[in-house]
């Protein structure tokens, strides 16, 4: 058994490139994004690992448990906002095929409009469960339920920052082999924060308040 | 502040306060002294020689794999200097402070160190040796030799690249600051739940870990999807999968690994963090939190990161041993196949960290199997190294040395691995000094292949040989304080010794403490040596100069190019028809061949955007150690807009146009001819399945009974 090419004839082999060997730079680009977003998803399954562990009854340790404050219908509102922001930047996208950037413009405000509201119940929620003297210092499962909602507000917190810089880098600069990439990784990066707060809706809010 | 803090806080300097600079403290005043004087001293004569703009121009925001690699280095070299500081610390500690009548001084019963100041050395020394210095060296090598390996001028991203390096960089300050302001925690370098909460340490020590190790987590993440889109997406024309270097392949499963665990540890520490920021109840004793939960995070990361850290250790060596017994590897495939598998069962195996946790018969079977299994990869890989020297060429220069004393290392390693994976055993030995020496032995094996591929990889970077004289010499010395060091260590271990003694009640065990503490000054030689080849190897470099082919036999497509290495690495790119192609080029006479005609290249351009980042993650780390809030604010702004900032700027790169390429080359190819042509042998011995080639000019091996071809020709 020998390697593949053991049979090139050494005299007339090809030795220096002649084909102007070019690479994909904007599949490199998601390609590497999509390795980062591996590893934040990495990062939400070790957060919900440490809330599994913590979501027993003696981790509230006789003190309030999700089931006491969670209301699924407001957390579901939550969600559309969500779904329909990612919606709304699929649409940008397909402006982008046909190089029309007020389409895209407008679906990236859309998007952004959508994900502010998301935020904005998100901090009312907490703000609600500050009124009822619930903190991370309340208990361990208390601690798990906060920092892993918030630890994904922030995300979406940092995407909105981005969506902005999105915005003036298509206004200022148009469609750049460079903003193209971006645009995308935005969109993978959108889309996965969506796909996590199913699981956060699912096992976080639904399990928790009817458990 | 958010919780209640011993000691005072104030909204301008957040804890910081005169009394946390240790003025009064016998060893570290002194070393404060003298690190000012020496960076006084540096400062000067990069001043009164004028190269600051060199420095800045040239290194400081580069985005040039090469240099960054160097610099990771350097890095790495600094602090495995610190933490040998920290070991020689340690070992003399316990080889003084041994029986009650044992003296003490600078305010400590016994030895010299109060039991605070060497829970912190301890702690200091582990997480410095792991992350940063074995981490920066290795990833310093992926850095320099993937790209030139797969045959790419350079990485997929650069400029993360330099940003992985400055976070990394970042994160060493870090540490080294936590010398002379504050403390250091004193909780080990993997921490103990709940010892590391606010309540049972008050003061800065555990914050500075805790953001130390966030910030090379960060480094090394960018740094492992750099190198792993380079290895995917950057190959030249005809690298194929399974044509690809091995060391590339050990760097590509290392890096799977370090992507997908270095975000528990993040997590792991964050968490410790909300409960020192915020307080949290994760890891608390009481209302609910979890102590093991903790142990359990940290070591999902931890055990994957003792892999993600041997595995390039061994790619090095998969490159040294064929190179040195002119011979193919052997194994190619199987080779791959186990470094693959490592990383994939690192991840299964982390609970042998804590069978004590006490988790049940079921659990610490499976889990102690689970460990047992990677012994299998291992070994098919020891094997693989055995068969490529058996029946080759040996030449035991020193890079084969320091290859060989790695694969004696392993041997000790793995084998005391597999005992301390049998749970019954385990409960026996577990945070005994026999686990410490077992590490031990892992982690020289990643040193030993670092000082090979110093030795290996040197002259392709630098274009001139290292004093072989110097390297054997530093070799033997470097040997003789590891045997003198752990196995009596060993032996401890089986005596009952426990790890992390500030005070040695048994005085049975002094004779050995003597020896390890013998072999520790025998260490310290070997440093010394280490200096004394750096310099000679400087001095004599005019003699030591090399071609392209710097060992005359070599494989690997690095080899081609000129030493050392323009920075494009390639002026054409080369187009790859087998495994092992510098060799084979070479065997077939066509290894001088010249590309004839040149085309423009686009490289990108430097950039202090990096470095700047670097810098400011610095201070946000120390803002956050020392809770200053509004510095914390600011930096944190600050790294937004200059990566906002960046974004706009973008860079469109350069052009090095077809003229100006030919013309480097050129010249680079004039200084190779002063050098005279390389004594080459030709051919190599070849044996059974394990050929990656056939040279043409040689009857097939089935006719020749194990005789003439390749095997004979000793000379
Ligand atoms: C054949 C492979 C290996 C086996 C079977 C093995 C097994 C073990 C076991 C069971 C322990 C836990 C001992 C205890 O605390 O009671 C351990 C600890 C350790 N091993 Fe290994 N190991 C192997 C390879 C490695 C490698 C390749 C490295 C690093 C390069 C390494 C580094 C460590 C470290 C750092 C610790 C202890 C960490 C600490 O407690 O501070 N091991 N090993
Ligand atoms: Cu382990």
């Amino acid at each position: 058994m020998s390697s593949p090419a053991c049979n090139v004839d050494p005299k007339t082999a090809e030795l220096w490139d002649k084909g102007h060997y070019q690479y994909d730079v904007i599949s490199t680009r998601t390609l590497g994004y999509f390795m980062y977003l591996l590893s934040d998803g990495m990062l939400f399954a070790t957060l919900f690992a440490a809330y599994g562990v913590l979501s027993y009854q003696h981790s509230y340790f006789g003190g309030p448990t999700p089931a006491d404050f969670v209301k699924p219908w407001y957390t579901f509102v939550q969600t559309m906002a969500l779904f329909l922001s990612v919606l709304a930047y699929g649409f940008g996208m397909n402006a982008l095929k046909h190089k029309n950037k007020s389409g895209v413009i407008s679906g990236l405000l859309a998007a952004f409009v959508l994900g502010v509201l998301f935020l904005m119940l998100d901090i009312h929620d907490m703000t609600h469960l500050a009124s009822l003297g619930i903190s991370v210092a309340t208990s361990g499962g208390m601690s798990a339920f906060i920092v892993l909602t918030q630890v994904h507000a922030t995300h979406i917190f940092f995407g909105l920052i981005w969506i902005l810089v999105m915005m003036a880098q298509v206004m200022i600069k148009g469609f750049t082999t460079e903003v193209v990439g971006r645009l995308l990784t935005l969109r993978m990066f959108w889309h996965l924060q969506a796909i996590i707060w199913v699981f956060v809706y699912v096992f976080v809010y639904l399990w928790g308040y009817m458990s | 502040m958010l919780v209640d803090l011993a000691g005072g806080w104030n909204p301008m300097l957040g804890r910081l306060a005169w009394s946390q600079i240790p003025y009064d403290n016998p060893i570290l005043a002194p070393l404060f002294v003298a690190v000012v004087i020496g960076t006084i001293i540096i400062l000067g004569l990069i001043t009164y020689y004028g190269k600051w703009t060199y420095l800045w121009k040239e290194w400081l925001t580069t985005v040039d794999h090469k240099k960054l690699g160097v610099m990771y280095i350097i890095l790495g070299l600094v602090m495995l200097f610190r933490g040998f500081i920290d070991g020689l610390m340690i070992r003399t500690q316990q080889a003084w402070a041994v029986g009650t009548h044992s003296s003490g001084v600078f305010g400590a019963t016994h030895g010299y160190l109060t039991p605070f100041h060497f829970g912190q050395v301890y702690s200091a020394h582990g997480l410095i040796m792991i992350l940063l210095a074995a981490t920066p060296l290795l990833v310093g090598f992926m850095n320099i030799i993937v790209p030139i390996q797969i045959g790419a001028r350079d990485m997929a991203y650069p400029y993360l690249n330099a940003l992985g390096l400055w976070i990394t960089a970042a994160a060493g300050a870090l540490i080294m600051i936590s010398l002379f302001v504050g403390d250091f925690a004193h909780n080990g370098w993997f921490g103990y739940a709940p010892i590391f909460e606010l309540q049972y340490s008050p003061g800065v020590g555990v914050d500075y870990w805790i953001w130390t190790m966030e910030l090379v987590a960060l480094g090394t993440t960018l740094g492992g999807i750099n190198i792993l889109a380079t290895i995917i997406k950057m190959r030249a024309p005809g690298m194929s999968w399974g044509r690809l270097p091995i060391f590339v392949w050990a760097s590509l499963s290392a890096n799977v690994i370090a992507l997908t665990s270095f975000p528990a540890l993040q997590v792991a520490l964050g968490l410790v963090a909300a409960d020192r920021y915020l307080g949290a109840h994760f890891f608390t004793a009481g209302l609910g939190g979890n102590l093991m939960l903790y142990t359990n995070l940290f070591w999902i990361w931890g055990h994957p990161e003792v892999y993600f850290v041997i595995l390039p250790a061994f790619g090095m060596m998969s490159e040294i041993f064929p190179t040195f017994s002119e011979k193919p590897l052997f194994g190619y495939i199987t080779m791959v196949l186990a470094s693959l598998a490592i990383a994939g069962v690192s991840w299964l195996v982390w609970l042998h960290h804590f069978f004590t946790m006490g988790a049940g018969p079921y659990v610490n079977s499976a889990f102690s199997v689970a460990t047992m299994l990677v012994g299998i990869p291992t070994g098919v890989k020891v094997f693989n190294w055995a068969f490529t020297m058996y029946r080759g060429r040996l030449t035991f220069n020193a890079a084969m040395l320091w290859a060989i004393g790695a694969l004696f290392l392993l041997l000790i390693g793995g084998l005391t691995g597999m005992m301390l994976a049998v749970p019954a055993i385990n409960y026996m030995v577990h945070n005994s000094v026999f686990v410490v020496a077992h590490f031990h032995s892992m982690l020289l094996v990643i040193v030993y292949a670092i000082f090979a591929s110093v030795i290996y990889w040197f002259p392709k970077v630098f274009g001139f040989k290292l004093d072989e004289f110097w390297a054997k010499t530093m070799f033997w010395l470097f040997s003789a304080g590891t045997t003198l060091v752990f196995v009596p260590m060993y032996m401890l271990g089986f005596m009952g010794m426990t790890r992390r003694l500030d005070y040695v009640f048994n005085t049975a065990w002094h004779p050995y403490l003597l020896v390890m503490e013998f072999g520790i000054v025998v260490y310290m030689i070997s440093v010394l040596a280490f200096f004394a080849l750096l310099y000679v190897s400087i001095r004599d470099h005019a003699k030591n100069r090399v071609g392209t082919d710097a060992w005359g036999t070599s494989r690997s497509l690095e080899w081609l190019t000129h030493s050392p290495v323009p920075f494009y690495n390639f002026a054409v790119l080369p187009h790859i028809s087998t495994r092992d192609e510098v060799a084979w080029r070479r065997d077939n006479g066509i290894d001088h061949v010249q590309p004839d005609h040149y085309e423009d290249i686009h490289m990108p351009n430097n950039t202090g955007v990096a470095i700047i980042l670097g810098g400011l993650t610095f201070v946000l780390g120390f803002a956050l150690v020392w809770r200053i809030w509004w510095l914390c604010i600011l930096s944190l702004l600050a790294i937004m807009a200059l990566v906002i900032y960046r974004s706009f700027k973008g860079d469109p790169g350069y052009i090095i146009t077809a003229a100006e390429l030919e013309e480097m080359e050129k010249d680079a190819m004039r200084r190779e001819a002063q050098i005279g042509k390389q004594h080459y042998r030709v051919g190599g011995g070849v044996l059974g399945d394990a050929i990656a080639y056939e040279r043409s000019d040689l009857p097939p091996l089935a006719s020749q009974p194990g005789s003439s071809v390749g095997l004979d020709h000793r000379s």
